[in-house]
């Protein structure tokens, strides 16, 4: 039979030599290797100040994204709220009226858009499956609070800021092959990152 | 010296003793966490102030703030009274310490020791004792079976190990000749350090420390993870933080009492060719008794964060089968060389 392990050591029951009782070289060799390990580098990181680099489609809390004139993308469609596998996201539909045509991109809007993020488990189903590329997962964490109601995020901290220069950048999560996929001619009314690619 | 400058300079060095024995012991407590953080590869505390040098302060607030719980069913008195004499006996400790040589000042001598008692050994052998009973009293007076456990341990440790502890002194003191520990300091000047002529007493006398001061290898009367904090398991606010405390304070007198015994104390090998003011060197022999202390503080928190507890059969065994016999063994060797070099 093929050995389970490389590592298998056969226990011996000798009895221990005059050096070995006497622990104390043993003890030595051990304050040696602490001693080694005293001026090793430390692998703490300490976090606020500094951050370990994320790995590029890293899936923080989301983003609602907003076209480029500063319209909210989302249509409350329902779609990503069907999609979560965790039943993480609640929204209600509201009619645009006009004159905010600068606000809403489409005719419909979500007037209520409420994601928990102790439900949420961070998959991307509902980015999957949004078809206007309005909700994004960003490389932001979510923070520690020290109530439950605090951590349902509504649109107050999901809705990207109109400000052109503080836009939340979610370049990183359109992979070569998300774009690939984007590119579908049913995808054409979306503007956001299709022109990306055809430029 | 008339009497009024006696009782100040005695009373403003009981007081520098004290507060520096109070402060080293709050900064053993900021090193053992760094030190135990840097043996692991971390960073240890680094959050309160800069390098977290402000971490003894917020440990210290916080053990004021915490709950002061006296459980129904204890002793009352004796549960007060268990940190209270752990407290005392490890601030009692540093009264025959000589922490240097003397100051010159207007014409007068002042020793940088507080008391010079010609029993100086014998002194702090019967203060830690005492200090046994802080931890004994404490750990039957919570009525807790954990507590009484670690106290029962903490006892019988002590106890034993007192002995070759003691053991090892007594072939120190034969060749010193001397019991006061100025003396022995004093002998020690250049590079006679004691630790040259009484290896293996020095040896039997660290792991004896060890013992006495409940560290690791021999820490089975807290031990954390059995007996959940042993003696002190009932404790909580600065009762508790007055037991912790003792402990280093203890560590602190420890380190400095083997300094004093095997390495020299505050003697400084070469420093009279500096030609310095005899006040100066005091100073200087002050420091360089501090940096040998430093040391062994360091050393012992080395050894804490490198090997793990004895099993209790082990400790008792090593103590009373394999101490007491290598000391007195040395006491026969110590006595054969004295006689062959005709000291005695």
């Amino acid at each position: 039979m093929q050995a389970l392990t490389t590592r298998a050591k056969v226990a011996v029951n000798k009895k221990m030599t005059f050096m070995e009782r006497l622990y104390l070289p043993a003890i030595i060799g051990g304050m040696r290797i602490t001693l080694h390990h005293f001026f090793k580098k430390k692998v703490t990181v300490c976090y606020p100040e500094e951050m370990r680099p994320f790995s590029p489609v890293y899936r923080g809390y989301h983003v609602l994204k907003r076209d480029e004139n500063g319209a909210e993308r989302c249509t409350a469609c329902g779609l990503c709220a069907l999609a979560c596998p965790a039943e993480a996201i609640t929204m209600t539909a509201a009619e645009r009226k006009p004159g905010e045509e600068n606000l809403y991109r489409e005719e419909k809007y979500a007037s209520v858009y409420e994601i928990n993020m102790l439900r949420c488990i961070f998959c991307g189903l509902c980015e999957e499956a949004c078809p206007k590329e309005a909700i994004f997962l960003t490389d932001r964490i979510v923070h520690t609070d020290y109530k439950r109601s605090l951590f349902v995020y509504g649109k107050d901290k999901l809705v990207e800021p109109a400000d052109k220069d503080k836009r939340i950048d979610v370049s990183k999560r359109q992979t070569k092959s998300v774009l690939e996929f984007k590119s579908q001619p049913g995808f054409a009314h979306n503007t956001l990152y299709t022109k990306a690619l055809k430029a | 010296m008339g009497l009024s400058v006696f009782i100040i300079y005695k009373a403003i060095l009981v007081l520098i003793v004290f507060s520096i024995s109070l402060f080293m012991a709050m900064y053993s407590t900021y090193a053992e966490r760094k030190v135990a953080g840097f043996m692991q590869d971390r960073l240890g505390p680094n959050r309160a102030g800069p390098f977290g040098i402000l971490q003894p302060l917020a440990d210290g607030v916080k053990m004021f703030m915490k709950e002061e719980i006296i459980p129904n069913v204890s002793n009352k008195y004796l549960f007060i009274l268990g940190p209270s004499i752990a407290m005392f006996t490890s601030c009692i400790t540093g009264a025959v310490i000589p922490w240097g040589t003397s100051l010159h000042i207007a014409g007068y001598t002042f020793p940088l020791q507080i008391t010079d008692i010609n029993i100086g050994i014998l002194y702090l052998m019967a203060v830690t004792s005492i200090g046994v009973y802080g931890i004994m009293i404490g750990g039957w007076a919570s009525n807790n079976k954990y507590s009484l456990l670690g106290a029962l341990r903490a006892s019988s440790q002590m106890i034993s190990y007192e002995i070759a502890m003691g053991l090892a002194i007594i072939a120190l003191v034969m060749h010193t000749g001397t019991l006061s520990l100025r003396n022995i300091a004093a002998q020690q000047s250049g590079w006679h350090w004691n630790v040259i002529y009484q290896p293996l007493g020095f040896l039997i006398f660290l792991i004896c420390a060890f013992a006495e001061t409940n560290r690791t290898p021999f820490d089975l009367p807290e031990s954390d993870s059995e007996l959940i904090g042993g003696y002190h398991t009932e404790y909580s606010s600065m009762k508790l933080g007055f037991y912790l405390f003792a402990e280093y304070i203890n560590m602190f007198i420890s380190s400095a009492v083997i300094s004093t015994l095997y390495f020299g104390g505050y003697n400084m090998p070469f420093v009279h060719r500096l030609g310095l003011s005899p006040n100066l060197e005091a100073i200087l022999g002050v420091i360089f008794l501090f940096a040998k202390l430093c040391f062994f503080i360091f050393f012992f928190m080395w050894v804490r964060w490198t090997i793990p507890r004895f099993r209790f059969d082990q400790l008792m065994g090593l103590g009373w089968k394999v101490l007491i016999p290598l000391s007195l063994f040395n006491i026969g060797l110590t006595g054969t060389i004295m006689w062959w070099f005709h000291k005695i």
